[in-house]
């Protein structure tokens, strides 16, 4: 029974230095332990955490990028296109004033043409009256210069007048 | 009452010599040479009894002996019923004398101080006012182990400080995982979010059974002491963890234990039920831990000693190769059975200081 019987010296002391190594220990060894390890695995935590925002950081700043590219391709394209218009439109607006400008100078030409035409015609007209007047004259002169051609023609014609 | 009576008496011993037989395997040899009973009768000079052997190597001692006729002899402190003694146990001899103290005569009977009376015999009802208060072996090799442990821990401790937020170096590393384990797998599942509190004494638990588990291990100085192995000890550990896990028991455990959910009139066969809970538990907690490292002691001593119950240097390479096995056993066991303790320990308390949900 010796061997289970606790004997009171040796209860004594562990509990005297029990009691002590735990009070030494748990102010000198266990506090400043677990607070460091606690700094640490926080300060690890903390780094996951903050690599993981970076992370989705990044994700959203290339998403943002990506937009931006987008947004930028759209609006260039759509500058492109109403540039298009716009010089479609010009040089539909410039042909058809060009077209007008022609058409009008033509009509222009055209009328002036006519009336010096008309005022050639006329005066061509003027003249040939002339002409045929002076040949018809000079004609009737040369067939008139003997007498009796003269008495011919008014024969035929007094022939041609029936008398009714 | 001696605990060699029952190690002595004849079944026991057979027994005891069944099991190592069937261990060993050498079951001629064994009925040829080795009947310790046998030996015993013959000459006394010769006899080796190793249950005398083994119990006197686990027991507590007055000296620490280091080998043949060294020994370092003890500081004897008495406190007696007229005052205190104090004298050193070399006074003692080698055990085999008397010394005349201030108010008795002391002698050693087994390696207990015992007061005698002139003619040298024990006088037991003056053995009963004396007190033994010796700086004994264990006392001795638990200072050891605590200065162990408070070097050990000092500079672990000033590594942090030094080294803080970076990660562990050397025996900072060595000993993070242990202390982490002891947190994240002993003190949190099973006290729950209050662990914190607890964690000092969880790890000095642990440390210390530890410490004292493997230099107990030792064979030799500084170790060779059973520090864990001696009933005091873990005693004084049970006492603490029922002092903490009932100092800190909330109201739910007060009721589970005084008004329990059963009819009132059960409530006088449930108190002492309780009671005896309250007790067990600590109870089971010294008895597995100073069991555990006894019984290993013993199985190392007992292998030890067929060398000198068979007489033969011829047993030694079987014994050691037996004792190598078991040393190596008993590092797994120093280690559960500090982990064990912890984590009773921590179950107590975190019983006692759980919340309710019903």
């Amino acid at each position: 029974m010796e061997l289970v019987t606790p004997e009171i010296g040796l209860v004594f002391w562990t509990t005297i230095s029990f009691l002590i190594l735990f009070f030494l220990l748990a102010k000198f060894a266990w506090r400043p332990i677990m607070g460091a390890i606690d700094v640490r695995e926080r300060s690890i935590e903390d780094a996951l955490l903050k690599a993981e925002a970076a992370k989705e950081e990044m994700t959203r700043l290339t998403n943002e990028n990506e937009a931006l590219l987008k947004q930028a391709r759209a609006e260039r394209d759509l500058i492109l296109k109403e540039a298009k218009q716009v010089k479609d439109q010009i040089i539909g607006e410039a042909k058809a004033a060009a077209q007008t400008e022609g058409n009008k100078i033509i009509e222009k030409a055209k009328i002036e043409i006519n009336s010096q035409k008309a005022i050639a015609m006329a005066d061509v007209k003027n003249q040939i009256a002339t002409l045929s007047v002076d040949i018809a004259e000079k004609i009737l002169r040369k067939q008139f210069e003997d007498k009796h051609k003269q008495d011919e023609l008014v024969a035929d014609l007094l022939k041609e007048v029936k008398l009714n | 009452m001696d605990l060699s009576h029952i190690l002595n008496s004849k079944k026991i011993k057979l027994s005891f010599f069944l099991a190592v037989l069937s261990v060993l395997f050498v079951g001629k040899a064994f009925a040829v040479q080795g009947n310790p009973g046998q030996e015993k009768a013959g000459d006394k000079k010769e006899a080796f009894d190793p249950s005398v052997a083994i119990l006197e190597h686990i027991a507590d001692s007055h000296y620490w002996h280091l080998w043949g006729e060294t020994a370092i002899p003890l500081p004897v402190i008495l406190y007696t019923n007229k005052g205190f003694e104090t004298f050193s146990s070399a006074n003692f001899g080698h055990g085999n004398e008397a010394y005349k103290g201030k108010y008795y005569t002391y002698a050693l009977e087994k390696d207990k101080v015992k007061a005698v009376d002139p003619s040298g015999k024990v006088d037991e009802a003056a053995s009963k006012k004396v007190y033994d208060f010796s700086i004994t072996k264990n006392v001795v090799a638990l200072w050891i182990a605590c200065v162990l442990l408070l070097v050990l821990f000092f500079a672990v401790a000033s590594s942090y400080k030094k080294r803080v937020g970076k990660a562990p170096k050397g025996f900072q590393s060595f000993i993070e995982p242990v202390i982490v384990f002891v947190r994240d797998d002993i003190a949190r599942p099973n006290i729950g979010y209050k662990y914190e509190r607890f964690m000092p004494l969880l790890l000095t638990i642990f440390f210390f059974i530890l410490i004292n588990n493997l230099i107990g291990l030792v064979p030799f100085f500084p170790g060779g002491a059973n520090v864990t192995g001696n009933i005091a000890v873990t005693f004084v550990l049970a006492i603490i963890t029922m002092i903490v896990v009932n100092v800190n028991g909330n109201k739910y455990y007060w009721k589970h234990i005084f008004a329990p959910d059963v009819p009132f009139w059960l409530y006088p066969i449930m108190w002492p039920v309780e009671l005896v809970g309250i007790l067990s538990r600590p109870f089971a907690l010294m008895i597995r831990l100073f069991a555990n490292i006894t019984a290993g002691h013993i199985i190392v001593l007992s292998l030890i000693s067929l060398i000198f119950v068979f007489k033969s240097i011829a047993v030694a390479p079987v014994s050691i190769a037996f004792v190598v096995f078991m040393d190596v056993l008993e590092l797994l066991v120093a280690l559960l059975q500090a982990f064990v303790f912890t984590l009773l320990t921590a179950l107590f308390i975190g019983t006692a200081t759980e919340e309710h949900h019903h």
